[in-house]
């Protein structure tokens, strides 16, 4: 890793932008009466990576479908600061686009190949057929799958799949990314690169990235903040930040600090589960 | 704008992931086939002409007259002798089957879409497809000939009833089916009723829909059969049904066989047909149109 010896040059601001979202006493009940969130604050900065961290059950991906507006908060308010961000030259897309999913699956379309489910979003809000396969072509060659445009996720490993469903999310280039445990599915190996990769792609486009996961150590390593929540009923319970500075590759993986940094999430982690 | 992303050594993806990604499985290939598609052709062929061959033998070895069971080849003969009728008759039976089938396929497909719409309209309506299809046709093909002045109109109609449900009750699964991950990526991207229909509920569907299409087949060739048989009318425009009941009224046993190859060939014809255009459809994408992989 000779590259490592950056000047502050190259590292990330630690701290972040005005918010982008505002969550406010945000709860979620059920139909069946299952209260999954109660009382949740919480603000994400612009341009921050804030991993949800907890136990399954602690409604963690409640939170992030209803920063989707996939399902809507039974109390409390979610706000999303008004868009038109000064930096984007991308003109913003009728109907949605402004926030990206990745889902645990990669929830590919199967009869298209990686063009087709790439140009996805931008055909949904209208964008011409032609432009839209350039810029899905682009955005695939972003996350490394250039060459791979012809190819159907039959034929593509899950890793690669994974990169499908990031390079679509990011297709629009929306300000807020939003991940459910996007690479639990993935050997160890594939998940460190896409981990890299994730942080290497955050840094050139500057959105928000909001990261739900179980693993601590996948917490620590991609984010600047971590969220821990607590189950029945889920609820945030501590709030931490990872002043480790950016970029970070497989020299902080293996760094002291970085072991410094699971070993109190975890314990952050083990308080939220009871111990 | 001057970001210096140390990292930003480009972004590929590792020979590790590329070489985990499924590959088609080559075969080598016989004359264009490969030799489990030889096997699958010719294995069948051996029995069926040993059967053939048993049959003549039988025939011959114990002097049965051709009025009660004629021997393959004289039904061979009579199949040329008597092809300018039959011929007629294939083409009549073909063009009403088609018919059938196209017109269930379309309504089919269209009643599905309809219902995928509205719940109301599928609680409503679905009963009494289901009616439609429990009812053995040749209880209702009396009734429909009757009322429908057009013979080729009446046995359309039967054929099509017949048809008509699998392709209807396949797609509607189908259009229900759809992956909801990828229904919530539809809302995220605010896309309208009709996007999501044509984008994620109909290609869903393609699948269950030519599966019902390749029963469907099958079943408008017997509706066709079997309200010929009930109408019994003569004349020209007479398809093989009628070319089967009139042979037994003369006891030309031959001809009926005949008749009866005639009919068997087409719907094998049929199947094969929807089997090619349904691995077509789907050789991309569909597990059901893959071969083995690695």
């Amino acid at each position: 890793m000779p590259d490592i010896g950056v000047q502050d040059t190259g590292v990330q601001a630690v701290t972040a932008g005005p918010p982008v979202v505002t969550l406010s006493g945000v709860g979620k009940r059920y139909a069946n009466g299952t209260l999954a969130v109660q009382g949740v604050e919480m603000a994400i900065g612009q341009g921050d990576f804030v991993s949800l961290l907890g136990p399954s059950g602690c409604g963690k991906s409640t939170v992030l479908r209803m920063v989707a507006g996939l399902i809507a908060p039974t109390t409390g308010r979610i706000e999303m600061a008004a868009g038109g961000d000064a930096g984007s030259s991308i003109s913003p897309l009728r109907g949605g686009g402004d926030v990206g999913f990745v889902f645990q699956e990669p929830t590919l379309m199967p009869w298209g190949n990686a063009l087709k489910n790439v140009m996805l979003p931008l055909r949904l809000a209208g964008v011409a057929k032609s432009e839209a396969a350039d810029r899905a072509a682009a955005a695939l060659a972003s996350v490394g799958l250039a060459g791979f445009e012809k190819s159907y996720p039959r034929a593509l490993s899950g890793g690669m799949k994974m990169r499908v469903s990031i390079a679509r999310a990011l297709v629009t280039k929306p300000r807020l990314l939003l991940m459910d445990e996007p690479f639990a599915a993935l050997d160890e190996i594939t998940r460190h690169k896409l981990n890299n990769d994730l942080l290497t792609l955050w840094q050139a486009e500057r959105f928000t990235a909001i990261f739900v996961t179980h693993s601590v150590f996948e917490s620590v390593y991609l984010s600047r903040r971590i969220v821990v929540m607590a189950a029945r009923p889920g609820r945030v319970v501590e709030d931490l930040t990872v002043d480790a500075p950016y970029p970070r590759g497989e020299v902080f993986r293996t760094s002291s600090d970085y072991a410094a940094h699971c070993r109190h999430i975890s314990a952050a982690l083990h308080r939220a589960m009871g111990e | 704008m001057s970001v210096t992303t140390p990292n930003d050594a480009r972004i590929t993806v590792s020979a590790e992931e590329v070489a985990t990604a499924p590959v088609e499985n080559r075969e080598r290939t016989i004359l264009g086939l490969t030799a489990e598609s030889w096997a699958r052709i010719l294995f069948p062929a051996i029995i069926g002409l040993l059967a053939l061959g048993a049959w003549e033998w039988a025939v011959r070895a114990n002097d049965v007259p051709s009025f009660i069971l004629p021997g393959p080849i004289e039904i061979g003969r009579t199949l040329i002798r008597d092809w300018h009728t039959l011929q007629i008759s294939l083409w009549i039976t073909l063009q009403i089957t088609f018919a059938a089938l196209f017109v269930a396929a379309v309504l089919g497909l269209a009643l599905a879409v309809l219902f995928a719409q509205s719940r109301i309209i599928e609680l409503s309506l679905f009963p009494y497809a289901v009616i439609l299809q429990v009812t053995p046709i040749v209880a209702i093909a009396p009734l429909i000939i009757i009322w429908v002045d057009d013979i080729r109109l009446a046995l359309l109609i039967c054929a099509w009833i017949v048809a008509f449900f699998p392709i209807l009750s396949n797609t509607t699964l189908g259009l229900n089916s759809a992956d909801h991950n990828l229904t919530d990526l539809f809302r995220l991207y605010k896309a309208s009723r009709w996007q999501v229909l044509m984008r994620l509920r109909l290609p869903t569907a393609m699948p269950y829909f030519l599966a019902g299409l390749k029963i469907s087949g099958g079943l408008a060739l017997i509706g066709a059969i079997v309200a010929e048989f009930v109408a019994g009318t003569g004349g020209r425009a007479s398809g093989l049904a009628y070319r089967i009941l009139e042979a037994g009224y003369q006891l030309q046993i031959p001809r009926m066989f005949a008749s009866l190859v005639l009919v068997s060939l087409t719907g094998i014809a049929i199947f094969l047909a929807m089997s090619l255009v349904s691995h077509l459809a789907l050789r991309h994408w569909h597990e059901s149109a893959m071969k083995e992989r690695r």
